[in-house]
């Protein structure tokens, strides 16, 4: 086969299931069980601020 | 500095200066010549600065951190300064389209130069600007340490402001590789990756030295767009000079292939340098401004990742029913539609942080200005996607209905957003209580708004008026119009363009005169905003 049409097959077909997956995973991920207390904590980060001298 | 690198980069910089002394000698062409030796006034100033500032006293130990804020303050100047430029230059080749007697006849002010002049102002100058401004702001604080590498973050600022300074001047002079938001040649593009290359280093090394355990996700977004950016520029900008005196060159890929990488170059500087950069600043700047947290912070990452996998692919629908394949059009296009709904997650999540605080925008002119920002991303994205359709680029594509799109999208989530967090920044920086006046902040979003709903709006009508007459057959299968009679037809929108333009105009130099205010610190005494509004009067 042609190396455009190879990687073009496998473009879509395993790559695009690879990438698929990866996608899917990170959101499962986000939602695992306990990581509302987690996210609420890292949302504070930029309203817990200013600890260096200057401020 | 300590003096073994004041030494080293006083070497550099020598070096350089010979260099471009030499090049501008052996120029093959004028622009050539001309950018060398602005090369070598740039290296000469910067050796007079190491010179005059070299001291070889030991540097006080330990005294105490500082965040280094100093770049930033300079980054709010270069913003506005280049700001004003891009959109004064876009008023006048906007009167241009409108009355073609401004080209004035003279190659330096033709519409085709100063065109680009005005989307690279506009987007690498002040966009650009705002962006390495805010994400040297935003990623010390959340990282709570200071920036890794100093003097290098200042070579990144003028060396940014070099690179600004190298394409403006190519532009005027008619120096192109014709390739749109990425005119300038293989000279300034090898220049400007250097300096990009300097920037991927300082935010990363920063990042790295972080106190905080957990990387907000505002840093995510910058560090997207900085890490895309690289890979863009380098791969579209791939060329081979026809000699290393010589401003000219040849691009790598030819045909086709040119095409695909020039819009998958250009569909991810509006993706990455106009969407997640602008996004970084949303997730810092709203929170900060409303002093809520950001409405979820779940989705926020969920969004970073959908605008990550997804953009990438968008590009083909820039090469509707051309020479592309059919399947790259096509996938193309399904990936534009995808981009719909992370895009719009992102909006939701940014207006949702004002939940429970809605009263704050009757009051804050800085967050209205936000949360119009994000209206106006949440518009463009729907327009974009719908734009990508093939049936409807049939109609849209080449017409001004594009331009109306693109500006609603700049004018409206990029500029607004960038002008709230420098509200939001200048008191802070230069440590004063509040701006100058709400009030005048409140003039500059009505002038602002009403700038950009007149133009998005005359643009739209002005567009599909364009593509339906190009379109319309008669009876025995001939064109109905010739192109001269669209342009007439188009002129009276071209006038109510250039009006908004100006307004927009008029709104950022009220910014202007009201930071300038605040800088020199004086407060005026209004009457606050929410108390304007008198009941039953």
């Amino acid at each position: 086969m042609e190396t455009y049409t190879a990687m073009r097959a496998f473009a879509d077909s395993w790559g695009l299931l690879y990438m698929v997956l990866i996608f899917l995973g990170i959101c499962v991920f986000a939602f695992r069980p306990g990581s509302k207390k987690i996210y609420d904590e890292q949302a504070r980060i930029p309203l817990n601020e200013e600890t260096l001298n200057n401020d | 500095m300590d003096p073994i690198s004041t030494i080293a980069a006083a070497a550099a910089a020598l070096l350089a200066i010979i260099l471009a002394l030499y090049s501008s000698a052996q120029a093959h062409d004028t622009v050539f010549a001309v950018h060398m030796m602005i090369f070598a006034i740039a290296g000469g100033l910067t050796l007079f600065y190491l010179v005059r500032n070299c001291s070889f006293k030991k540097a006080k130990a330990d005294g105490p951190q500082m965040y280094d804020d100093s770049i930033v303050r300079y980054g709010v100047i270069a913003t506005l300064f280049w700001g004003i430029i891009g959109f004064a230059v876009g008023v006048l080749i906007a009167s241009q389209l409108a009355f073609p007697a401004l080209n004035f006849d003279l190659p330096w002010t033709n519409f085709g130069r100063l065109r680009p002049l005005h989307t690279s102002a506009v987007i690498f100058a002040f966009g650009g600007n705002a962006l390495i401004a805010t994400s040297f702001y935003v990623v010390q604080r959340t990282c709570r340490t200071p920036l890794a590498f100093g003097g290098l973050a200042w070579f990144v600022f003028w060396g940014y402001q070099l690179f600004i300074v190298l394409a403006a001047t190519g532009y005027v002079l008619g120096s192109t590789q014709a390739k749109e938001y990425a005119e300038p040649e293989w000279h300034v593009d090898l220049w400007l990756t250097v300096v990009w290359v300097a920037y991927l280093i300082v935010f990363f090394f920063t990042l790295l030295r972080r106190k905080e355990p957990h990387i907000y996700v505002a840093n995510w977004f910058y560090l997207a767009f900085i890490v895309t950016v690289a890979m863009l520029h380098v791969v579209n900008g791939l060329a081979v000079p026809v000699s290393f005196f010589s401003s000219h060159s040849y691009a790598a890929f030819s045909g086709v292939q040119s095409a695909l990488v020039q819009w998958w170059y250009g569909h991810n500087a509006v993706g990455f340098f106009l969407t997640a950069g602008f996004l970084g600043m949303m997730y810092y700047f709203v929170p900060k401004q409303a002093n809520r947290p950001v409405y979820s912070y779940r989705l926020s990452i969920i969004h970073f990742w959908a605008v990550i996998f997804l953009y990438i692919w968008a590009g083909p629908h820039h090469l509707h029913y051309t020479a592309l394949p059919d399947w790259a059009q096509t996938l193309g296009m399904v990936f534009s539609i995808m981009l719909w709904m992370p895009s719009w997650g992102g909006m939701i999540n940014g207006l949702m942080t004002l939940s429970g605080a809605w009263d704050k925008l009757r009051t804050d002119p800085i967050l209205r200005m936000m949360v119009a920002s994000i209206a106006f991303y949440g518009m463009a994205t729907f327009e974009g996607p719908l734009m990508s359709i093939k049936a409807v680029n049939s109609l849209s594509h080449y017409t001004d209905w594009t331009i109306g799109h693109v500006h609603s999208g700049a004018l409206g989530w990029n500029a607004l957003v960038s002008f709230g967090a420098l509200y939001f920044l200048v008191p802070k920086l230069w440590g004063r209580k509040e701006l100058y006046s709400l009030r005048l902040v409140n003039w500059h979003f009505w002038t602002a708004m009403m700038g950009i709903v007149i133009y998005a709006s005359s643009m739209w009508v002005s567009g599909i008026m364009q593509g339906l007459m190009w379109r319309e057959y008669n009876n025995e299968g001939f064109l109905v119009y010739s192109f001269a009679e669209t342009v007439v037809r188009m002129h009276p929108f071209y006038v109510i363009r250039a009006l908004g333009g100006l307004m927009f105009l008029i709104g950022g130099v009220i910014m202007v005169y009201n930071v300038w205010r605040t800088i020199r610190g004086e407060a005026k005494v209004d009457q606050p905003v929410s108390q304007v509004i008198t009941v039953g009067a």
